[in-house]
């Protein structure tokens, strides 16, 4: 049963969080946060409670934030619309790869979902004449009906209001029966079969909604920081969210946002191990399997739990 | 005809573990499938639920032609089953397996799901009671809100039963239900079992213990080598001379 008191903890967070945010740069490290923490919790379906692994998925926020960023500044769109458009060409492209991909299990759908991230990244680097090549490219703001979203503080909200969103669709999917049909899917997909559950339906449906977190995310972030560059595309980003996901906890949609809070947030204030940051993150993920395999949230929660 | 198969084949690398093996399951009576290690019994009960593909033979359910779909196809045909080696849902408590058990009757769209429509709680709710009851049925009242990883193996083959059963199946197939259990846990299955065959459900079971099978099954149906040795009533099938030969030896007499 889910504690009901989560989301409104999550809520509350959010707006005391300016209170603790001096200035214009701690109020960007926050904004980027909770990017990231959009992109965790859509992971964290797939990963956590279906039990699908991905070493993707920045591909999917590239090509979101590189579809938002070419349709704006190439063709002129509205940027809501430039948005809807990638998010649902997005969605589209990860239905069709994922139809013969989401067959593999294990390691061969890690390989498989490495292997899209890798030729998105590529495309997105060589495909210069639209997307600026290595470089990157300036990104139009967000905005609509000629009004611009603009400032550290509205965006801090916009982005707040939608990560919260976020935690509410993928705890109402987690508590319905297509969310247990997914838990059972990673319990024993055998098991999950011989109830009635399609199982490559509902991990194509998995797949297809958190590419979509993903992408939805990437095009908010390119509109964020006004420009865009491939690294965010690229393998290394992919394993970053995996290890946010994976040191909160998997199977807690909470858990992904306190990992892709801790691990979007050290790199900055430890900005000596700069240079460093994919030690980091590797160290982080081989302390927390050996350490706590279950991931930071749930483990805490089992010590409370017990403390009681 | 409830479910019945014709000239199963399988093969495992040139191993043909079933070989020409037919059944016809009518509704009502308590089926048991028994034979010696390896004659086949659990290959035969992959086959019924689609978890193999039969290399040759046809299996039908109610007049569908189910040959060659996928498990959940059969499923949704009215078949359930356990497994030998238990399958439960270990990342789910002892309720959300069963309450998953109910996928198929179930009305929940994405949207209704992801946005918590209206009339979401209430089913939920409804899924809830039923999944409780299921395990009351069983005789896990006390396990309900158990982590099921916690919990001891005699409680998760009733667990699985329930959650079985939550599917509403017409044909439960019971993979060796009273492995690994002592005489009492024996005696309360062997009840269980005569429960659920008074609620209407026809149940196949897979067995080695023969006090089980010819307590509760009034069909029998004997394996060997991959091969159908005899099909009768429990009686007739337990004095059958190539039954005793196949389970004793020849010259046993």
């Amino acid at each position: 049963m889910p504690r009901p008191g989560g989301l409104a903890a999550l809520a509350l967070v959010v707006v005391l969080l300016p209170l603790a945010l001096p200035n214009n740069y701690t109020y960007e490290v926050a904004i980027l946060v909770g990017l990231n923490a959009i992109v965790c919790v859509g992971l964290n379906l797939l990963i956590g409670y279906a039990g699908q692994i991905s070493l993707g998925h920045a591909g999917f926020f590239g090509l979101g934030a590189y579809g938002s960023a070419i349709l704006t500044a190439r063709y002129g769109w509205p940027p809501l619309g430039a948005l809807a458009a990638s998010l649902g060409a997005v969605g589209l492209l990860a239905w069709v790869v994922g139809r013969p991909i989401l067959r593999l299990q294990g390691h061969y759908l890690a390989m498989a979902t490495l292997g899209l991230g890798i030729i998105v990244s590529i495309v997105l680097v060589t495909e210069d004449r639209l997307t600026g090549g290595p470089d990157g490219m300036s990104v139009p703001p967000l905005g609509a009906f000629g009004w611009t979203l603009a400032g550290e503080k509205a965006w801090y909200w916009t982005v707040g209001a939608l990560l919260l969103a976020a935690v509410w669709l993928a705890r109402n999917l987690i508590d319905s029966p297509r969310g247990r049909a997914l838990r059972a899917l990673h319990g024993s997909e055998v098991a999950a079969e011989v109830i009635g559950i399609d199982s490559a339906r509902h991990k194509l449906g998995v797949f297809v909604l958190s590419a979509m977190f993903a992408a939805a995310a990437g095009a908010l972030t390119a509109h964020y920081a006004g420009f865009i560059t491939p690294s965010k595309a690229a393998f290394l980003h992919s394993i970053e969210l995996v290890t946010m996901v994976v040191f909160g906890g998997m199977a807690s949609t909470f858990g992904a946002v306190v990992g892709a809070a801790v691990l979007t947030t050290l790199p900055q204030f430890l900005t000596v191990l700069k240079d460093y940051e994919m030690m980091v993150f590797g160290a982080v993920m081989i302390l927390t399997m050996v350490f706590m395999p279950r991931g930071l949230v749930p483990t805490l929660e089992q010590a409370l739990a017990a403390q009681r | 005809m409830l479910l019945s198969a014709e000239n199963l084949c399988k093969d495992f690398g040139g191993v043909r573990a079933l070989d020409g093996v037919g059944l016809e399951i009518e509704a009502g009576p308590v089926h048991a499938v028994i034979g010696p290690n390896g004659a086949g019994k659990t290959t035969l009960l992959n086959l019924l639920t689609g978890i193999y593909r039969p290399a040759a033979g046809s299996i039908r359910c109610r007049g569908r032609d189910l040959t060659g779909r996928a498990p959940h196809v059969f499923a949704a045909a009215g078949v359930g089953r356990t497994f030998q080696n238990l399958q439960v849902f270990h990342n789910m408590s002892a309720l959300e397996n069963v309450m998953a058990g109910r996928w198929l009757h179930e009305r929940c769209t994405l949207a209704a799901a992801l946005l918590h429509l209206p009339g979401r709680a209430r089913a939920e709710r409804a899924c809830r009671a039923q999944a409780a009851g299921l395990l009351d049925f069983v005789g896990l009242e006390a396990w309900r809100d158990a982590a099921s990883e916690a919990m001891p193996y005699g409680a998760l083959k009733r667990l699985e039963i329930a959650r079985a059963l939550a599917a509403q199946p017409r044909l439960l197939l019971l993979d060796e239900p009273a492995a690994g259990l002592n005489p009492t846990e024996t005696q309360e299955m062997a009840r269980l079992i005569g429960r659920i065959a008074s609620r209407g459900i026809t149940v196949v079971l897979v067995e080695h213990n023969m006090r089980l099978v010819m307590q509760v099954s009034q069909r029998v149906l004997v394996l060997d080598y991959g091969r159908t040795l005899a099909y009768g009533a429990p009686a007739a099938v337990r004095n059958d001379p190539r039954v005793i030969e196949a389970y004793l030896g020849a010259g046993a007499q």
